[in-house]
């Protein structure tokens, strides 16, 4: 369970690090809960790991023109505990609290669990609901890429080599939203077999708004769109409800594997997903 | 002599007090393996096998040597005049393969140790092992037992084309006549996954050698320090006089480091070899590939009865899954099952056919309960089947059928003697605590809601406090020396290699009762070969029953010799010790234990015939084994639309005989219970088709966290066992035998009225969920 030999940069700025991406290849380190274990294996051997871990601006929480900025760098922890987040986006911060143990909670980061894409990691289901933007910085310019072209495949994202995420930019939830997260855990690793995140806004008894986010399922966390146009313009009572739920693995590409077969995956984001808006109505 | 005299300090049997070792253990400061640096130390890291079955066409190790830093490679050639891993048990038709400590021309199973990379560095060693060049031919190979036992399937060793590794049929009674009485005849095939130990700390050893006068010092991560210096001295061919192991603080075994691993003995030829002291540390991945498994059982059972309930007998099958080699004990693991076939029951009648199968994996050997959780999920379950066949309560039926207290000591038709119980007594204490009719009546309500709820009883009995002498192959008894120090403080040196136990604990708890001294005035040393006397281990729940007893028929001689020095100093002829004091019978008059200590010393005159100095050693064989039983219920409710499993209670009745410290009786407890709900619920050694291990990490082998575990309510009963002085019986295996058949039964029972009779381990959601789907059907 040693790495191999590798070069190690901390830089104090993202200029900084962009810098060091620019000048050749080199792997970002965040919280190092996923990339860590990748390297102890020797799975990844990057021979030039950058420290994102003393860059201050890249844990910063702020709203701003009616959105919230998430510095990449926040650990889960401070997601899931920030007042603001709490009350501006409590969707995230509630996804934030189902991720790992406490002490993965301390180190994993944001922007990490994003650019790491696992295919049964938590937040992205939240983020697809959310319909979260990420902001891509490299050297000399910046991009915003919409969440539902940032996962592109099993651990495969938008952000090229030289790029890092730097925030994630977030709705700022309006009154009379409800939301939930609802994940079955993977026994041994904690991850999701299936999470399901929805966003449910209802007026005058109906539903106004519905978003779902689905993780587990499959290669990459997707919105499940067809469950969101059932839900919207019903009642949302317990059949409407069970009816959309039924439409989350439309189209789905289903992952089999120890823990769950695709059948099984299947049924559980059907149960999970009516579950999930159940408790945001 | 006998001292009965009424103690004025506080009896320290029986209280709970923390334990003694914790504070080195939670502040950082004990010393493992890990921690010993020795001056010029090298660090060696094997190079193991990925493939489950092949030919070695080659081995190139020339970049890896040629690497800055690394000293040496060595290979199956430079290790072929050495001695094999070995295996201790001897049955008639055992087949041992030679085991080599690294492959020679094949390799068995992933994470067959091919070569060994020693460097001046871990790092260096580490990045050596990929550079050793391995030309592998893979072939055929074969992962479950029951195929390897097909005609047709690849053979393991060539030589025994059928895959046997051995068999063993035992039989009491007559059952077949038992089966033609019978009105229902039940039967099931239950499979015993294989799990991975999982000790907190990995495997480890450090080796030092003296070239000077040629001695060597193993620092190793065992449970059997004496028993590996004799093993290891056969394997290096370096007398015993010439060794000595010390097993430092050892972070957890449950059976898994009761063996002579290839490791151990490498890094003790590298270390002769090169002249350095040589450290190597197994990684938690290989802790997987290389570490002995457990269980790895598929057995085929059935169970004759009357109509009325009345067990008549048993046929079992058992199918062992050995792996590619025996470890140590492999082959006695289905043979220790076939002892507890019958559980608590007094049916006379059992058949036990016992095959053991060579596959492409790792051994398995000695795990927690080793052979008896097998055993008793086995009967538990059948005894279950038969409760739903008949339409009888599981209780009544168990009851129906226990031995009674009036039969012990009662001989089984496995041919052992059960020492003491009272199997009634200790079920309807966990019957009456856990609410039992109304837990039912709960049950019946909630199924008409749609509700899962399911209530699972386990009783079990357990042969453990190995054991006598005949059962062992390195003998079953312990020993123990005390001494008192010339200020009156005692050093007790115990044969026992106790491991996470506590065992420093009760010791010191038993000779302050018995010497009548505080119990800071105390330290217990064990582990190393030069300070012990000579001693057995640890393993088998054996550690206070037999090490303990030893223990106090070594004070007990001692308190003779105690005397007559009280005597001497007295003046008396007739004086009795107790209470840390030496009373004259006559006079009244005392002499203290801390007076006496420093005359037994220093004298200057001693008494006649006596020699200085207040040492006594003795060693303990006991007559027979231990019987600890208990009742467990849990109470689990099953989530219909996904099949996850909810514990809400979990009620523990045990009974280990007499109590030392109830806190460490409930860790022990707790700790098993642990593990055999992680047997029950969630843990699984896979390995797949292609003899590749899947669950090679924890995120994917799933241990139980702390967070699933339920509370676990504790309760016993107290029955002393006969067979020792001290009444006790043994509890580090019982919460981890009772556990998974308790989880399974409430799991079965929560979906009985669907028709399910029988679910393998572990109860994975998706399991359960397919047979809530087909209705119970599998
Ligand atoms: C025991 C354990 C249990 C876990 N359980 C869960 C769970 O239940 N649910 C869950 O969702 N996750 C779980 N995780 C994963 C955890 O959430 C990780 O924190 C997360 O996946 C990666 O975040 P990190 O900050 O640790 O990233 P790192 O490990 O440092 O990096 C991961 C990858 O992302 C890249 N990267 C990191 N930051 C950036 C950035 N700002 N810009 C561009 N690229 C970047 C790295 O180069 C690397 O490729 C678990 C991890 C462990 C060890």
């Amino acid at each position: 369970m040693i790495p191999q030999e590798f070069n190690y940069s901390r830089p104090g700025t993202v200029q900084e690090a962009v810098d060091l991406l620019a000048d050749g290849e080199a792997k970002v380190l965040a919280g190092g809960m996923s990339l860590i274990p990748l390297m102890k294996l020797r799975l990844s051997a990057p021979e030039h790991v950058v420290d994102l871990g003393r860059i201050a601006d890249l844990t910063r929480i702020a709203e701003e023109g009616g959105s919230l900025h998430l510095g990449a760098l926040l650990t889960h922890h401070q997601v899931a505990t920030s007042a603001l987040v709490q009350e501006k986006c409590p969707l995230l911060a509630e996804t934030a609290a189902h991720i790992g143990d406490s002490q993965v909670r301390n180190m994993g980061t944001l922007g990490g669990s994003a650019a790491h894409a696992d295919p049964a990691a938590d937040y992205p289901a939240a983020l697809c609901a959310l319909e979260a933007k990420v902001r891509l910085v490299r050297k000399g310019s910046e991009r915003v890429v919409d969440i539902g072209d940032f996962f592109v495949d099993a651990l495969t994202t938008a952000v090229e080599p030289e790029e890092i995420i730097s925030d994630l930019i977030l709705p700022v939830e309006e009154s009379g939203t409800g939301v939930s997260y609802q994940k079955l855990r993977q026994p041994a690793s904690g991850f999701a077999i299936v999470g399901v995140a929805a966003r449910v806004r209802t007026s005058g008894g109906r539903i106004t708004m519905a978003r779902v986010g689905v993780t587990g399922l499959s290669a990459t966390a997707y919105r499940a769109t067809g469950v969101e146009a059932l839900l919207e313009g019903s009642e949302g009572s317990q059949a409407d409800v069970a009816k959309a739920a039924a439409a989350v693995d439309e189209g789905v590409d289903a992952i089999s594997d120890l823990h769950a077969s695709s059948d099984y995956r299947r049924s559980v984001a059907r149960v999970y997903t009516a579950r999930a808006i159940q408790a945001a109505l | 002599m006998e001292t009965t005299v009424s103690k004025k300090t506080e009896r320290m049997v029986g209280k709970p007090i923390r334990r003694r070792e914790d504070p080195r253990l939670i502040t950082g400061t004990a010393t493992y393996v890990e921690d010993i640096e020795l001056p010029g130390m090298h660090y060696a890291a094997v190079v193991r096998s990925p493939h489950p079955a092949a030919n070695i066409k080659g081995i190139d190790t020339r970049e890896a040597e040629q690497h800055p830093g690394v000293v040496a490679v060595y290979t199956g050639k430079d290790i072929d005049h050495l001695g094999a891993v070995p295996c201790a048990i001897s049955l008639p038709d055992l087949r041992i393969p030679h085991h080599h400590l690294l492959a020679q021309d094949r390799v068995y199973y992933v994470g067959h140790p091919v070569a060994v990379v020693v460097a001046s560095d871990r790092y260096v060693a580490a990045d050596a092992v990929d550079l050793v060049e391995v030309e592998y031919e893979p072939t055929d190979s074969v992962s479950e037992p029951e195929e390897a036992l097909q005609d047709g399937a690849p053979a393991v060793h060539a030589e025994w084309p059928d895959n046997v590794a051995f068999t063993h049929d035992q039989a009491g009674g007559d059952v077949e006549k038992a089966f033609a009485e019978a009105d229902v005849i039940v039967k099931e095939r239950i499979v015993s996954q294989r799990l991975a130990p999982s000790a907190m700390e990995p495997r480890g050893t450090v080796a030092s050698w003296n070239s000077g006068d040629e001695t060597l010092t193993v620092y190793s991560s065992t449970q059997i320090p004496h028993i590996l210096r004799l093993l290891m001295s056969g394997v290096l061919g370096l007398p015993e006089h010439k060794l000595r192991v010390i097993a430092p603080e050892v972070g957890g075994g449950f059976g898994s480091k009761c063996e002579l691993y290839p490791e151990e003995a490498l890094t003790a030829f590298i270390a002769m070899k090169i002249g350095k002291p040589v450290k190597w540390v197994l990684t938690r991945r290989d802790e997987f590939l290389a570490t002995i498994h457990g269980r790895g059982h598929v057995d085929y059972y059935e169970l004759a009865a009357k109509k009325d309930g009345t067990m008549l007998g048993l046929k079992v099958k058992i199918i062992q899954d050995v792996g590619s080699f025996h470890m140590l004990l492999t082959p006695a693991m289905p043979t220790l099952s076939v002892l507890m076939l019958p559980g608590l029951y007094r049916f006379k009648n059992v058949d036990a056919k016992v095959v053991g199968v060579f596959t492409h994996r790792m051994a398995t050997d000695l795990y927690r309960g080793a052979g008896r959780p097998e055993a008793t999920h086995g009967i538990e379950r059948m005894v279950e089947v038969l409760a739903a066949e008949l339409g009888m309560d599981p209780v009544e039926l168990r009851k129906k059928n226990f031995v009674p207290p009036s039969d012990f000591p009662y001989d089984t038709p496995m041919g052992v003697s059960y020492d003491s119980g009272n199997y009634a007594a200790i079920l309807d204490k966990a019957v009456e605590t856990v609410g039992y009719s109304q837990l039912r009546q709960e049950q019946q309500e909630g199924r008409q809601q749609g509700r899962l709820m399911g209530i699972g009883i386990a009783t079990y009995g357990e042969i453990c406090a190995f054991g006598p002498s005949p059962a062992l192959p390195a003998g079953g008894w312990e020993s123990a020396t005390v001494k008192i120090e010339p200020s009156g403080n005692v050093t007790v040196m115990t044969g026992v290699s106790p491991h996470g136990q506590g065992t420093q604990t009760t010791f010191s708890q038993i000779a302050a009762d018995e010497l009548g001294v505080d119990i800071d005035s105390i330290s217990v040393a064990h582990g190393d070969t030069s300070t012990v006397q000579h001693g057995v281990g640890t393993f088998g729940s054996r550690n206070t029953s037999v090490g303990g007893t030893a223990l106090v028929l070594a004070i007990r001689e001692l308190k003779e010799k105690i005397e007559t020095y009280g005597a001497f100093l007295l003046e008396s002829d007739d004086v009795t010790y107790a209470e840390g004091v030496c009373t004259c019978n006559k006079t009244g008059k005392t002499v203290p234990l801390a007076e006496i200590a420093p005359k037994s010393w220093f004298g200057p005159t001693f008494p006649p015939n006596t020699q200085p100095g207040l040492i006594a050693t003795n060693y303990w064989e006991p007559p027979n084994f231990a019987f600890p039983f208990g009742a467990h219920i849990v109470v689990s409710e099953v989530d219909p639309d996904t099949g996850e499993v909810a514990i809400k209670r979990y009620l523990a009745v045990d009974d280990c005989g007499k109590v030392i410290n109830p806190l460490l009786v409930d860790g022990q407890v707790h700790g098993g219970v642990a593990q055999g709900l992680g047997q029950a619920l969630y843990e699984q050694v896979v390995y797949d088709d292609t003899g590749q291990l899947v669950t090679g990490e924890y995120m994917d082998y799933a241990l139980p966290k702390a967070a699933m575990v339920p509370t676990i309510e504790t309760d016993r009963t107290e029955t002393p066992s006969p067979v020792n002085p001290l009444g006790v019986k043994g509890v580090g295996e019982a919460g981890t035998i009772a556990a998974s058949p308790a989880v399974v039964n409430s799991v079965v029972d929560a979906l009985s009225h669907l028709g399910v009779r029988h679910i393998d381990m572990p109860l994975t959601p998706e399991k359960i969920w397919k047979l809530v789907q087909q209705g119970g059907s599998a």
